[in-house]
């Protein structure tokens, strides 16, 4: 009996740690951006070259990203929920916008 | 809204008073009815039935006597531009005894190809991206694009080759004709923070300054709102889906979540909806026109 228990600490224990490392390891890998109440959040990130950065939209209402040049960056109409991924390969800073609600703007610096 | 024009005068009347006999319109020379922001395809909390209060908004009309010459509808047709939410709009609108419709088209129906399938639906006869100009018993109508052509940090848009016909199009006019315009978004700064207002509708307007009796319908912020400059009335409409908070009165503009029951006041079905609208229209009446 004693051992049985022991043995349910030692998984109950691995499956804290498990937890625990997951949400460590997303703090450093997540670049991502809400797109909540009419607003990138956060409407400035700043990411190393090579990172990949994921747009999800938390509003009720379709929202793009797309960057000023309305080229380099076009992103189809996300609907609620839904996400746009992009991977910056070169250092600079990207300005965008929504070109549904064209007052929505973020950046993305890459460094 | 129903809308009556008499002597040159644009009146606006909340249809559920008209129907339950409690105010009797003008009887004008024309009348006709804006709706707008269906958004076929949505449905969250806000509006879990977006096309049951389009027909009731549809119900309403058909009860109207005498009928409505035509109908305008300000944008927002469908939620995501697709081909299923445009086609169910066009089978709620066969059920109207107003066959004539013109439209204008919101945000949400312009996504991911510029408007393209919405021109190809609706704007056979339109100029550019969807701008055209009509003569109805002696008033010009103007239905004028702003949702395109969007600028980082900007509002709503016209541009420059939209403008230039808007100039052309009223320049044969004398300056008696009355003008009605409608488009999407508003033509003038209701609330710019949250993108409620056109960047070049200055210059547009600056056209039919001349004008005597000049009308604005615009959309887009689902709640009745009236201003006057000179000869020009502004108006927006209400929704046929949901309401939106009052200017800065939430976080950010959206669909606003209301009960059941409130939500028929916010769509213009109670008395309560036309009581706001009555008063904040009411100024329509005298014009200082020239």
């Amino acid at each position: 009996m004693k051992r049985m228990f022991f043995g349910y600490s030692v998984v109950v224990l691995l499956i804290i740690l498990a937890i625990h490392g997951s949400v460590a390891n997303d703090k450093v890998m997540s670049n991502e951006v809400a797109i909540d109440n009419f607003s990138f959040r956060p409407d400035k990130l700043t990411v190393p070259v090579g990172a990949t950065v994921t747009w999800i939209n938390r509003d009720d209402v379709p929202h793009t990203v797309v960057s000023t040049d309305k080229k380099t960056i076009v992103s189809p109409a996300l609907n609620t929920d839904e996400k746009f991924s992009y991977t910056f390969t070169t250092a600079g800073t990207n300005d965008y916008f929504c070109s549904v609600h064209p007052h929505m703007k973020g950046t993305i610096i890459v460094q | 809204m129903l809308w009556t024009f008499c002597g040159g005068v644009l009146k606006s009347y909340g249809m559920d008073k008209v129907i339950s006999g409690q105010v009797t319109p003008v009887k004008g020379e024309l009348s006709f009815v804006q709706i707008s922001d269906s958004p076929i395809g949505i449905s969250k909390e806000a509006n879990k039935d977006v096309v049951g209060t389009l027909q009731i908004a549809i119900d309403r009309i058909n009860g109207l006597a005498p009928p409505p010459a035509f109908l305008l509808h300000t944008g927002d047709l469908s939620h995501l531009s697709k081909a299923a939410e445009f086609d169910t709009l066009d089978q709620v609108l066969k059920s109207c005894r107003a066959k004539d419709v013109h439209y204008v088209p919101g945000e949400h129906d312009v996504l991911n190809d510029n408007g393209k399938q919405y021109l190809e639906r609706y704007g056979k006869q339109a100029r550019g991206d969807g701008w055209y100009g009509f003569d109805y018993k002696g008033l010009h109508f103007v239905g004028l694009v702003n949702v395109l052509n969007p600028k980082a940090g900007g509002l709503g848009a016209l541009d420059h080759e939209q403008l230039e016909w808007l100039e052309d199009d009223v320049k044969r006019l004398g300056s008696d004709i009355p003008m009605v315009v409608f488009a999407h978004i508003p033509l003038w700064a209701v609330y710019p923070d949250w993108g409620w207002g056109t960047d070049d509708s200055a210059q547009a307007l600056s056209y039919l300054k001349r004008f005597g009796s000049v009308t604005v319908l615009n959309s887009h912020i689902d709640q009745t709102m009236q201003k006057v400059e000179g000869n020009i009335t502004f108006h927006t409409a209400m929704s046929t889906a949901f309401p939106q908070p009052a200017p800065g009165a939430a976080a950010s503009p959206g669909p606003m979540k209301v009960s059941a029951e409130k939500l028929r006041s916010v769509l213009g079905i109670t008395d309560v909806n036309y009581v706001q609208g009555r008063s904040a229209l009411a100024i329509v009446d005298s014009p200082l026109g020239s």
